[in-house]
């Protein structure tokens, strides 16, 4: 019985059985025989000098195995956790690159920076002795905020990095935005902070080592986007041990968005302990240790000035941003704030000059890298905001003033003046589906209804374009990456014609198991059952750069997409042999291999089988077996985009935002299965809508501690925060990928800050508010309102 | 200590630490590793067991405190053995793709046992609001709610008897 599912199509997903019945396998849940427990023990203070530590009493505990400190890890001679960018200013000078080592050396510089690691039999005599190391610490004022850390008299983090700027970066054309800006009819300015988020996968990180003394091999399990990329940094660049004797491996992971994406100093130290202790060790970080520990995301003061001509055309863009690095680089941190941001703030107008300018900053706060969208939404959420300041100090229609600059679906391929060209798109046609969709015609009548309540009702657009599928790797080294950016994938036909891909992305919630088995069964015409997929395991996986930027189907299905046809391709020829005729007079369909014009033909299985048992086979020319690899650098980023219409409605008494419809029309390209596509939009979404509403890391200023260090104090949307969502995709095709795919994963997190903001400060226009800062909670909603209706009151 | 208690229809009888919570009996003493632990406040919901038909946090439960009581983890939902048959709930949350990383899944399938249980027939409102203590950062929660009112349109239809 056949059962092709191809692209296009809606399979129920193939992983979700293990993960309905509670058979997931999580770092968490896995068991090694005669494991240890490992505890690390971090700062409590922000910034300051570590006098001593004292792990005498510590050690005389039952079960105690080993205290390990920076001192031992200068003695080994172990490298710091390395970055992979580097940025350079404008003259070429590189950043400041203070070493990031795996335990604490000399002194703190943030609240969870590791200072030791005990090892004990149990969890309990874990954390007894770590209660017992004795640190004593001479505590040295703290910056935690941008402003403050450049100010002259700021506590500097590192001797060698005066006023704690780590690049001063830039990128557009300055003298010609200059220009520009004398020639316009109207400037529009505004200040805004694009609040520091956590990302909070809801499985804690975690990981698990052990050395085979016997071998010389070790294993590192652990909760990672990229298990290829962590051997690789790990085993080269900082335990400095064979990489072909590092297995790390990731399996079942419970949610990344970014935070597993990065090489954490915990993988380092836990690896190398296992060694010197000779038993497995475990490590699983409490939710209060990843809210210190995770990397965070965001944290961007900016700037922005939009000049446009009398017509409300836009003539130029100029952007300040200071965007906070946290205490050190991490694996992607300068890259983001700089060349995922700016190249994006000319979002989908012909704006003709840009000029970009980034202050990267070092903090005493936990690093800060990639989350979710990762640049892009700070990018979307600048020109957004400003689109609609602009438009109503001009008295222009916020539709109507994006109607103006729109860049014509005819004009593309578009090249921006911030590098990227983008290779297609239509984002009028995103933005008219968007208005139907979202009945903004009837909002008038919605918003009158609201008034009969008392409350405030307002609509925000954002009409926004992102660049995905990272990334080509020229294109990335240019721009300081220090790796490659490719993707890999291995289709194994086994005997049965049954299939095995092994691919270097990694499936921790997108559906991976489903999608690419699709595009293998329709490629291949086996049966979608037929299809595994295999990903997260080094000593299984030949190389890959994983899952982040939206890139596992960009690159990574590509990959495997070219994998496929090198399978047809030599399939053809064993077919050629079989049914003696020609090479290029067999044809492929749906699983059979048959001669042009004629009934001789064999089943796609029959050919696997042949390959595997060569009796009857040209092996003098063709090797025998059936697997095929490839990788895939692509030529350029992809493109998606769309329109996000937001509708919230304002509680006057209380300052609660209520989102009561949101609609989005997205271009992702290709869509290979929509359930999927339409989940990873609800999900990106309801993100962006955190970001907007509820969700922002608090730092005390003078004592650096982070205020919001559990699900107690730091928000989160739930269920009944957030209305169903209307989501609509209106597709144009990624001239550059083989599927013409443009990746979905970030698309609902860049888009919807934006139009949840503007649809906020909508509601509150009559008042005379421009701006609202997220997160736009309770207290700041109803503050601003009281203001502007109370002014005496103001103070 | 001896504790005495009905797991997933079965008799059992732990030996644990009387300070031992029912997360980490599960997951260390008993190897029943599909009931999660996403948080150190009781805010996730991903340790969530029905304890005598009620939706609890099992973060938040000492295991002494089962003793003669019923609990029913998501192991016990479904598929004993080899099968890959699931309960009607699961297959609603299959079937309208109400997961991702499947991190919070075990504990949205107990709460949805819970509050159908309780209310056979729960509109999008009750449902959204029954889902306060749960935490999914994947799915946005809309399908979620789809599949609890479908799992619970299909756990409350009659059996085609075929």
């Amino acid at each position: 019985m056949s059962n092709i599912i191809g692209i296009g199509e809606s399979p129920r997903r193939k992983e979700d059985f293990r993960f309905l019945t509670g058979r997931g396998n999580y770092v968490a849940d896995m068991k090694r025989p005669d494991a240890t427990v490992g505890v690390f023990i971090r700062s409590p203070h922000a910034h300051a000098a570590i006098r001593s530590i004292d792990t005498t009493a510590a050690l005389a505990l039952p079960g105690v195995e080993v205290i390990l400190t920076g001192d031992d890890v200068a003695a080994d001679g172990l490298g710091g956790m390395p970055c992979g960018w580097g940025i350079s200013n404008a003259e070429g000078v590189p950043m400041k690159e203070p070493a990031f080592p795996m335990l604490a050396q000399g002194k703190v510089r943030f609240v969870g920076d590791m200072v030791a690691f005990v090892v004990a039999d149990t969890l309990a005599q874990a954390r007894a002795a770590a209660e017992l190391v004795k640190i004593n610490y001479d505590v040295l004022p703290a910056v935690v905020g941008v402003l403050e850390a450049v100010r002259p008299g700021a506590p500097q983090l590192f001797d060698d990095v005066p006023n704690n700027l780590c690049c001063d970066w830039e990128m557009g054309d300055k003298a010609a935005v200059a220009v520009a800006f004398r020639k316009a009819a109207h400037v529009a300015r505004l200040s805004l902070v694009n609040n520091r988020l956590i990302g909070n996968p809801m499985e804690p990180r975690s990981a698990i080592a052990e050395y085979n003394a016997g071998t010389g091999h070790y294993t590192l399990w652990t909760t990672s986007q990229f298990p290829h990329v962590v051997r690789f940094l790990m085993a080269a660049l900082v335990l400095n041990i064979p990489e072909q004797k590092l297995r790390v491996v990731a399996p079942d992971v419970g949610g990344g968005f970014g935070v597993k994406q990065f090489h954490y100093g915990e993988e380092a130290v836990i690896t190398w302990a296992a060694r010197r202790v000779g038993r497995p060790i475990k490590w699983v970080a409490d939710r209060s240790e990843g809210f210190v520990s995770d990397r965070h995301g965001r944290d961007h003061v900016t700037e922005a000035e939009l000049a446009l001509d009398e017509n409300g055309k836009f003539l130029a863009l100029k952007v300040h941003t200071l965007a906070n690095m946290g205490a050190y680089l991490s694996t992607f941190g300068p890259n983001i704030p700089t060349n995922l941001y700016a190249p994006l703030l000319g979002g989908v107008y012909t704006t003709p000059v840009i000029y970009c300018n980034v202050k990267v900053v070092f903090t005493n706060t936990v690093p800060v890298d990639a989350y979710r969208g990762a640049g892009r939404p700070e990018a979307t959420f600048v020109v957004e905001r400003i689109v609609d300041v602009a438009a109503a100090e001009m008295g222009i229609d916020r539709v109507e003033i994006r109607r103006r600059n729109i860049i014509p679906k005819e004009a593309y391929p578009y090249q921006t003046p911030m590098l990227v060209e983008y290779d297609s798109g239509d984002p009028m046609g995103c933005l008219e589906g968007a208005l139907v969709a979202a009945d903004v015609a009837g909002f008038a009548e919605r918003k009158a209804a609201s008034e009969r309540e008392g409350k405030f009702r307002g609509l925000g657009y954002s009409t926004y374009v992102e660049a995905c599928g990272l990334a080509p790797s020229r294109f990335a080294g240019r721009l300081g990456a220090r790796g490659g950016l490719y993707e890999s994938a291995t289709v194994r036909v086994h005997p049965t014609g049954q299939v095995t891909v092994l691919i270097g992305t990694h499936n921790h919630g997108q559906g991976h198991e489903t999608t690419f088995a699709q595009i293998i069964s329709e490629k291949l015409g086996v049966n979608f059952e037929n299809v595994d997929i295999v990903f997260g395991d080094t000593d299984r996986v030949q190389f890959g750069m994983g899952t982040y930027g939206s890139r596992s189907l960009v690159v990574g299905g590509a990959a495997l997409s070219k994998a496929g046809d090198k399978v047809v391709v030599k399939g053809k020829k064993i077919a050629a042999h079989l049914l003696e005729a020609g090479e290029h007079d067999i044809e492929f369909k749906e699983g059979v291999f048959s001669v042009a014009g004629t009934d001789r033909s064999k089943t796609f299985q029959e050919i696997a089988g042949a390959a595997y048992v060569p009796h009857n086979y040209p092996l003098e020319v063709l090797e025998p077996g059936l697997e095929e690899q490839a990788y895939y650098d692509p030529i350029n980023f992809t493109y998606p985009g769309g329109c996000h219409i937001a509708e919230v409605e304002i509680d006057p008494e209380t300052g609660i935002v209520t989102l009561v419809r949101y609609t989005a029309v997205d271009d992702v390209g290709t869509v290979i299965n929509p359930m999927i596509v339409e989940g990873q939009l609800h999900g990106g979404i309801v993100q962006g809508v955190g970001q907007a509403l509820f969700e922002g890391a608090v730092y005390d200023e003078v004592s650096g501690q982070l205020l919001s260090g559990s699900f107690m104090d730091y928000t989160m949307p739930r269920a009944d925060h957030v209305p169903n969502m209307n989501i609509q995709t209106h597709s144009t095709l990624c001239t550059h990928t083989p599927m013409g795919v443009k990746g979905c994963g970030e698309v609902g997190t860049i888009g919807s800050p934006a139009a949840v903001i503007n649809s906020v400060v909508d509601a509150l226009s009559h008042l005379g508010v421009q701006h609202v800062d997220m997160p736009a909670t309770p207290n700041r909603i109803w503050r601003i309102i009281q203001n502007a209706t109370m002014p005496q009151a103001a103070e | 200590m001896i504790v005495n208690f009905t797991l997933n229809g079965r008799a059992r009888t732990v030996d644990v630490e009387p300070a031992t919570l029912v997360s980490e009996m599960l997951r260390e003493n008993l190897n029943l590793t599909g009931t999660h632990v996403g948080c150190d406040t009781s805010q996730c919901g991903a340790c969530v067991v029905l304890f005598n038909g009620d939706a609890v946090k099992s973060c938040t439960l000492l295991a002494p405190a089962l003793e003669g009581g019923t609990l029913m983890t998501i192991e016990g939902l479904a598929a004993k053995g080899g099968s890959n048959q699931l309960h009607p709930m699961q297959q609603a949350f299959h079937q309208n793709h109400g997961l991702q990383c499947g991190f919070c899944t075990p504990g949205m399938v107990m709460t949805a046992m819970a509050m159908v249980g309780k209310n056979p027939k729960p509109t999008e409102a009750e449902v959204r609001h029954g889902l306060e203590g749960n935490i999914c950062r994947c799915t946005g929660y809309q399908n979620i709610v789809t599949s609890i009112i479908a799992g619970a349109a299909a756990m409350n239809a009659p059996a085609t008897g075929d």
